[in-house]
């Protein structure tokens, strides 16, 4: 599969398939991330990064153990192709996006279609919250706000080596509510590290259910990265060709690293979603539901061709 | 066997109601961590600062500073790895009363490394002024509020969620274990979701004429437990400690401490993780795996005995302590 001759909105429908379809086989899913984070996905994967394609997709392993003295470890990069100082790198934090990760890979190649339905499945890499052994990812999200860290680490050593390549990283905005997080956007204005490119998906959605109901802070966002120093945006999440250019901009002349808030809807393409309340971080759909999302699968099915 | 769900919600609601001090703070992870009726019952007790855990800890020292009793709620994971400086200064320092509630610990997290608490008995144990518990089934939860009255500073309390097994028709008690089986071949010594699997092992060994001497131990700190030690003492072939903890730091070397403090020069096997970061997946196939099932403890008996028992994954009682439910099956995850 080459990724130039995939259009990202077909990819992007292949990725919410690929979810609402384990989402049917395991009884819920993280439905609501794929609504938001699809077309972000897809137009890094097909579009925007520099990365090369995999001769042929991979399978998931089982897990060999974590890195140790005897036992190096295995880590999911192979999936983005080759490593190389002139290529790009993708970093996502919110590990509970790795199922729409998964679909991406899936939905370009990278990933076997077998294997991603390993998704979840006791004893291989491909688990729920995924880590550094698995599918694309080579360092540890999920404990939120330390993966952006290890992003803006990696940059400045490329750039110390002089590699070309850009490190983008998917943050999630509910991370934003970290301390963390911004000791690391402090870091990286601070080292002007403007190879960087942060996309943060505003889908306004948290665990404990809307962002303006569990800690009100959404609307500050913008203001906050500028007074910081960064380079931003405010983009439609959805829309891939205002993605793509965004993200293929120049560097920033005077180092500032680049932070996207692509402005995202939860529910976006998989309206069963709104009858669900405002919980919808993990989607669980019951079996009287089950039409419903089979439509919406054969819906993205026609949106592929 | 009798289970309940919700329990830490509903009992800590009852608890709560005549306790106008007693506030609850979460970050991001009320269904989670079952706190949401606390949530709908008093909407004004409950503060959600989003994923913050740091200043969460802080944040409740301060309340507790001015009379508050502030419960705070996230995975046992974040809850001292996270913020292990604020709990030391901001609530261990002034003694305040603050209950750091972790959720899910070791395997009964269905993530990976990044959830699952496998060294906060160790950790948290170098924190002065801090109580730890350990909670096994529905009644150790239910019973943990009352008995936390006692304690005028701080408790990390491990906590469980989903469908419970009630094990125990008596309440926790500071310092004290409670025996459930007696015998001197050997003592087996378990903690959290260990015990269940234990039981179903301690009822197979007594098929097998092992004279047993089993406790389940709630609480992890402090640890001045004369019936336990004494059983230790009277054991002729040494004692086994298992633990959903790593096997440094926890159960094990509070059991180690002890014993050669006391001089007891009887051989010590520890069944836990062992010092290793696992991955992510069901309880069941975690505890298999890294070894923390009935037929593993079995298996160690039969070291400490050195002799075949031959008994058989078959032959044990059913398995039955599932920790997802309905109502929790993978939130917060």
């Amino acid at each position: 599969m080459e990724r130039k001759n995939l259009d990202p909105y077909k990819v992007a429908a292949g990725i919410r398939r690929r979810v609402l379809e384990q989402a049917l086989r395991s009884g819920g899913c993280n439905i609501s991330q794929a609504c938001s984070g699809s077309e972000i996905l897809a137009t890094l994967y097909t579009r925007a990064m520099n990365i090369t394609d995999v001769e042929a997709p991979f399978d998931p392993v089982y897990f060999p153990g974590p890195p140790t003295a005897t036992n190096k470890g295995i880590t999911g990069a192979k999936y983005n192709g080759e490593r190389r100082p002139d290529l790009d790198r993708f970093y996502l934090s919110p590990s509970q996006y790795s199922v729409v990760l998964y679909a991406t890979l899936a939905a370009t190649g990278r990933l076997t279609e077998e294997g991603f339905t390993k998704f979840g499945e006791d004893g291989y890499v491909i688990e729920h919250i995924g880590e550094a052994h698995s599918p694309g990812l080579d360092i540890n999200g999920g404990s939120l706000g330390q993966a952006l860290g290890m992003s803006a680490g990696i940059a400045m050593a490329r750039k110390l080596k002089g590699e070309t390549g850009r490190n983008i990283v998917l943050l999630g905005d509910g991370e934003c509510q970290l301390g963390m997080t911004w000791e690391v956007i402090q870091a990286m204005c601070l080292k002007k590290l403007n190879n960087m490119v942060v996309i943060v998906d505003q889908n306004r959605q948290q665990c404990d259910g809307k962002m303006t109901f569990v800690c009100d802070m959404e609307h500050t966002l913008r203001n906050r990265f500028e007074a910081f120093g960064c380079e931003v945006y405010e983009v439609d999440g959805h829309n891939c060709e205002v993605l793509e250019a965004i993200i293929n901009q120049a560097p920033n002349k005077d180092g500032k690293p680049r932070v996207i808030l692509a402005q995202t809807n939860a529910t976006y393409q998989v309206p069963p979603l709104l009858d669900k309340g405002h919980r919808i971080h993990y989607v669980r759909i019951n079996p009287d539901e089950v039409e419903k999302y089979q439509a919406l699968i054969e819906n993205f099915k026609e949106m592929e061709k | 066997m009798e289970r309940k769900t919700l329990v830490y919600d509903k009992a800590i609601v009852a608890y709560a109601k005549d306790r106008p001090e007693v506030i609850a703070m979460s970050a991001d992870l009320s269904g989670g961590c079952e706190v949401r009726g606390f949530l709908d019952n008093y909407p004004d007790r409950f503060y959600s600062l989003g994923i913050a855990e740091q200043n969460m800890h802080s944040f409740a020292g301060g309340m507790a500073m001015e009379g508050f009793v502030p419960f705070i709620h996230t995975f046992a994971v974040f809850i001292y790895r996270r913020s292990l400086d604020m709990v030391h200064m901001s609530i261990a320092h002034p003694n305040s009363k603050v209950r750091l509630v972790g959720s899910v610990p070791g395997i009964t997290s269905p993530a990976g490394a990044t959830h699952q608490a496998i060294d906060d008995i160790g950790v948290m144990r170098t924190v002065p002024n801090m109580t730890i518990i350990e909670c096994g089934d529905a009644t150790d939860v239910e019973s943990f509020f009352e008995m936390s009255d006692s304690i005028d500073g701080p408790i990390y309390v491990r906590v469980l969620r989903g469908e419970l097994p009630v094990l125990f028709n008596t309440p926790m008690q500071l310092n004290k274990s409670r025996q459930l089986s007696d015998g001197d071949d050997i003592v087996i010594l378990s903690s959290g979701v260990c015990t269940e699997e234990a039981i179903r092992a301690v009822d197979s060994l007594k098929k097998a004429g092992v004279s047993v001497h089993h406790r389940h131990v709630t609480c992890l700190k402090p640890f001045e437990d004369v019936e336990l030690m004494n059983a230790i003492k009277k054991s002729k072939n040494g004692v086994i400690t298992m633990e959903n903890h790593n096997v440094l730091g926890g159960l094990g070397s509070i059991v180690a401490d002890k014993m050669a403090e006391e001089g007891i020069g009887k051989k010590l096997y520890k069944i836990g993780i062992n010092d290793e970061y696992m991955h992510g997946g069901s309880k069941l196939y975690l505890m298999k795996r890294y070894g923390l099932d009935a037929i593993s403890l079995i298996k160690k008996v039969e070291v400490a005995l050195n002799k075949t028992l031959n008994i058989t994954e078959d032959m044990l009682a059913a398995f039955h302590f599932e920790l997802e439910n309905e109502e929790t099956r993978s939130l917060g995850v």
